[in-house]
This record gives structure tokens, sequence and C-alpha cells, in this order.
């Protein structure tokens, strides 16, 4: 009996690391091909930028002094937060409104969320541009109502409004997520020790539903920062993002160690931000892990 | 001390949810005394804990008003009515900590800071959990969680507390000592409460008075002693404890019942006291329970009973022999048949009512 019950805790001992490394090998496929296709060139990019033609940080001080890069840069950054907000302040309603009706009304919204999400991005990007275009729906539809010579396109404003349209999923979905969690009876007990409805969504629910607040804006941030289709379709040169002026430099000047500087800005800034992120929500991912608890 | 309670009436609610025939709540009157624990005990969908969500003002009446001090407060928004709730759930906010969650409703009520900071610490001190203030509702116990709750839904002196099976997810040890708690915070805050349950045990130990629940409908309202002793009707007398039941002398659709630690056991043909009603019975089993014996009884007529036997007061008959069995007429309840009640109206219905009937007297 004893003698089994020590093989017994042996055998479980031994379980747990046999099963780690079958665990390594089931990893490596998906391991060789981000090195291979990833790592090596992202590394290729960056050493570039800095040995090529000469060794030294020179394209980086030419992107500070050219005065374009910075501005470019500081736009898109500009142009992602507003994406960001917009984003959020149209999916925030929605993802509630989503936890809130009957489970079938629940999922015609997802597939309303879903649809756009499934549909070629180079099918939607097209269709804003219609919609953009001079003489299109939205200048005439400005027109009717006493606004002349509206047109979006080749403005950021065209950009960031269809920016915010191809975005809403992936705010739309940590916000649903994140709320779904949320245990409505919270509410009721706010009610009871004398909250109005309102304070008791301002102080109980709104909290609650940060984390999905900081995953869903964070998401949409990075994202919109590197986002190449819609500004390169709708946008103008004049008014570029910095996705548009890398490729401009790679493929249009062959300045492949210029754009790889440019790039390699571009990832320094979203891995900075990344890292605050993570930091400021520190308290809120803790938390996010008592509502799931709840 | 016992000032500081409402009272608390009831008057003919009704509560009908939408698409649903059978009203949730039928027609329930009831009035609560100042500073009273009043229990609303049922089994689950009895419509106990949709009528204490009315009184708190989370579910809405059909018909009816229920007022407070005279006042009626159905029209109230229910954060306007000044009422403690608790839930079963505990319902924590799980990102506040627990002084914060305690100051909650104090905030709500626009009270200074110094203010707060003390009866926050008053009612931590009044449920032992002083050194937990700090820390957030996940690092605490089921037991000291439901604790916070308690003094989070007292610590503004609401008109009353209401209590949702506030025990029914801790374990059995932690009930009683909750249990205990709560009977003090009773004395010592002269509060009415209002305190839903299935468990029998629960509301015979708290309750000054008890409301039995059943298909939406009170069936008995009572002190536990008056419920125990003299149930008004078969499912009171079954829900609250083990009962004996046989079929009424004039057999006019009424039933006896009978506890079984007022079943006195005879060895076959002695003699009874005098008074006594008796039958006729063959013991199935003993069973020892430490304090008692549980006697198993089988009548005449097939049906099953049970008598208790203190520890130290011999059985007189071992399993398979027959015994006298007599109790004194004091000691028995006459309630209505349900099965004969549900025959005259609905001839099909109720018929699954287990018939523990035995005839003769």
């Amino acid at each position: 009996m004893t003698a089994a019950f020590t093989s017994a805790t042996a055998d479980k001992a031994a379980r747990p690391s046999r099963r780690r490394t079958l665990a390594g090998w089931f990893l490596l496929p998906a391991t060789a091909v981000l090195v291979v296709f990833f790592f090596y060139p992202l590394a290729a990019i960056v050493w570039q930028s800095f040995t090529q033609p000469s060794y030294g940080v020179g394209h980086y001080l030419a992107l500070l002094n050219d005065g374009v890069s910075t501005t470019v840069l500081l736009r898109t950054l500009r142009t992602a937060l507003v994406v960001s907000t917009c984003t959020l302040f149209i999916a925030y309603p929605f993802a509630y409104a989503m936890t809130k009706v009957a489970p079938r009304a629940r999922g015609v919204l997802m597939l309303l969320v879903l649809l756009p999400f499934w549909t070629s991005v180079m099918a939607r990007n097209y269709a804003w541009y219609l919609l953009e275009q001079r003489d299109g729906v939205i200048e005439r539809l400005f027109s009717a109502i006493g606004f002349d010579g509206v047109v979006l396109l080749g403005t950021v404003t065209g950009v960031t409004v269809a920016m915010v349209q191809v975005m809403l999923p992936f705010m739309v979905l940590p916000l649903y997520s994140s709320m779904s969690s949320i245990d409505r009876r919270l509410l009721d007990a706010a009610v009871s020790l004398g909250a109005s409805p309102y304070r008791a969504l301002r102080t109980v629910y709104l909290p609650l539903s940060l984390p999905g607040v900081v995953s869903g804006c964070s998401l949409v941030f990075i994202m919109t920062l590197g986002f190449f289709v819609t500004p390169a379709l709708l946008g103008s040169p004049q008014e570029s993002l910095i996705s548009q002026v890398i490729q401009t430099r790679v493929s249009s000047l062959l300045d492949f160690p210029g754009g790889g500087a440019l790039g390699t800005v571009l990832l320094v800034v979203t891995l900075v931000l990344l890292f605050a992120v993570s930091r400021i929500s520190r308290p809120t991912a803790g938390l996010s892990k008592v509502v799931d608890g709840a | 001390m016992n000032k500081s309670g409402h009272g608390i009436t009831i008057s003919s609610v009704t509560k009908v949810f939408g698409g649903l025939q059978r009203p949730a709540v039928d027609n329930v009157s009831l009035t609560i005394a100042p500073g009273e624990f009043m229990t609303f005990l049922g089994p689950s969908g009895s419509g106990k804990t949709t009528m204490l969500s009315m009184i708190a003002g989370i579910t809405s009446l059909t018909t009816g008003s229920i007022c407070v001090d005279g006042q009626d407060i159905s029209p109230l928004k229910p954060h306007k009515r000044n009422l403690g709730v608790v839930f079963q759930q505990y319902a924590l906010f799980p990102h506040m900590s627990v002084a914060k969650n305690i100051a909650y409703p104090l905030q709500q009520r626009g009270m200074a800071k110094k203010d707060i900071a003390a009866k926050v610490d008053e009612a931590l001190e009044l449920v032992h959990l002083r050194d937990c203030a700090d820390r957030l509702p996940r690092q605490l116990s089921g037991g000291q969680q439901q604790r916070v709750a308690l003094a989070r839904a007292v610590v503004y002196q609401p008109r009353a507390l209401l209590m949702d099976e506030p025990l029914g997810a801790l374990d059995k040890r932690l009930r009683d000592q909750l249990q205990r708690e709560i009977a003090r915070m009773h004395r010592e805050l002269g509060m009415t409460f209002i305190f839903v349950t299935h468990d029998q045990h629960e509301a015979l130990t708290l309750s000054d008075r008890i409301a039995v629940f059943n298909e939406g409908r009170i069936e008995q309202v009572g002190t536990p002693a008056e419920l125990y002793e003299h149930p008004a009707t078969l499912f009171v007398a079954q829900f609250l404890g083990e009962s004996n039941t046989f079929s009424g002398p004039d057999r006019t659709g009424s039933v006896v019942v009978v506890r079984p630690e007022r079943l006195d056991l005879h060895p076959h043909g002695s003699s009874i006291p005098p008074g006594h009603n008796s039958l006729e019975a063959t013991v199935t089993n003993i069973v020892y329970v430490g304090n008692h014996h549980q006697v198993g009884l089988h009548f005449a007529d097939n049906t099953q009973g049970t008598a208790m036997r203190l520890a130290g007061t011999p059985v007189p008959a071992m399993p398979g022999e027959t015994v006298t069995v007599s109790w004194h007429p004091d000691h028995q309840a006459v309630v209505p048949d349900p099965a004969a009640a549900a025959a005259e109206t609905e001839p099909s219905g109720q018929s699954d009512t287990p018939r523990l009937t035995q005839p003769a007297i």
C-alpha cells in the first residue's frame, strides 16, 4: 500500500516535466516560422538601419532633422488617439447594450460587429473610397443639408472616419467580454445602498469594465499606428501617416536603411506604449481576475 | 433600543411576472412589528425572495402596497427607500477595499469624510473585522465577506435590514457562527430584520415570527413554537420538522398531525394513559442518533411514521414487534386535508401529495 502510494507520487512528479518537454516540441513549428520569417527580417532591418551605408545613428538623426518624419510620427500618434477615442465612445454603449438585451438580439448585434470583420479589408476600404470621393454619397448628403464641398477623400478626417469603422470590432469584443463578466447584482446592491442608477453605473460598473476599456484601446491604438491600407487609399501624400512614408521610402526611393529606421522608431514607440499601459493597468489587471472569479 | 425599529405593513401584494399564468406572489398581507425579526420561510419558488425584493424595490409590484411606518414606499425608487439589503452572494464591490465598501452607502448620503471614517470603524467593530479594513473582498473568506455585507447594510441605519438567504453559500460551521452573529446584531441594533430562508432550523432559531410561504401565498404566520406545535396546514407541518399524519376522526377531509417526540410507545397489549389517542404499529427499524433513538413505525394501513425516544428511555419493542402508539390530544394538530380540498376543486390535481394517513382513533 505504501509502496503503491510513493510510486504514485513519484509518477505525478515526473509527469509535468515530461509534459513540458512534449509541449516544447509542439511549439517547434511555430517557433521556426517566427524565427525565419519574423525575427530574422526584423533583426536585419534594425541592423541595416544602424550599419548601412556606414556604422552609426545617422539615419535616426536625419529623421529627427528632416522636419517631416517627426511631423508624420506626431500626426500618426494623434490620429491613433482620435481613432481609439471615437471607437471607444461608439463601442462602449454598443457593448453595454449587448449585455442587456435578450440572447436573440445579442446574436444579431454580435453579427453586426462581426460581419464587417469577415469582409475583406480591401472591399471595406474601397466602399469608403466610394462614399468619400468627390460627388460621393457623403458630399451629396452634406450638400443636401446646406454644407457644400465636404470631400473627406484625401484628408486625415476621411482616414479617421474609415479607420473608426474598421477598428470597431477590436473595441467591441474586448469590451463585451469584460462587461459580460460583471455581476449585475452588484448594481442592485449599489442601488439598495442609496446610489441612483446613474451613480451605480459610474461608481461600480464603469470601474469594473476598465480592463476591457484598457485592452480595447491599446489594441485599436497600436493597430491604428501601423495601419497602411486605409491611409494609403483614402489619405493623401501631403498628409501621410507613418506607414505610408515607410512604404514610399522602401519601394519608391529604395532607401531600405532609412525606412528601417522609421520602422524601428514605430516599433519602439509601440513597445513603450504597451509597457506603459501594462504598468498603468496593473491594479485593474488584478481586478479583472476578481471579476472573473466572482 | 427597540425605538430604532420601523414597522412594515404589506397589504394585498401580488406579483405576476410577464408571460406567466400563476402569480409569483399571490395577494400577500402581513404586518411586521417595529424591531421584529421576521423570517420568510418556504421552498424555492414559493415567492419569499420575490416578496423580499419587492420590499427592497428591486422588483416592482403588480398590485397592492408596502408601507413603512404608514408611508407607502411602493412608488419610491429603490435608492430612496433607505432599507438595507444583504444578498446571498454577498455582492461586495470587488474593486473596493472592505472599508470603502462599508463607506459606500454613507458617501451616497453625502456624509462628511471624518464622520464616515468613524461610522465605518464602528461597523467594522460590530462584525469583528477591524483588521480587515484595507483588504479587498477576494482576500476574505466567505463568512468574512458576508459579515462585511452585513456591516455595509446596517452602517447607515436603514429602516429595516432585508436578508436574502444570507447563509446559503456558507458551510455548516460558518452558518451556525453567522446565525449567532445575526441574532446578536438584531439584539444590539434593535432594527427590524426580514430574513429569507428555506432552512427550517435557521428560521426556528433566529425568528421572532415566521411567515411560511407556499406557491406565492402565506400558509401561516406565527412564532416558531406556534408553527411547530400548532401548524395550521399540512404543508406547514411537513415543512417545519418531521410529523406523523393520520386521517381525521370524522373522515371529513381533515388530517391529524403529531410530532415524533410526542408519540409514546407501549408494549403491545399494555394499558395506555387515560385520555390518550392510540394506534397499533409494527416497529420497522430503530436508528441510534446519539441523543435519541429514531423508531420507524409501520401502521396497520401500510403508512409509515416515526417516533423519537430520548437517549435513556428504552424502546419497548424490537424491530418486527408490535407496539401501541399513543399521544395526548393536546399534542396533535388537526389540519385540513389538501388532497380532499383539491379533489373538491380540481379532481386531477394534487394527487401526488403524500397520504400518510391512518384511519381510526
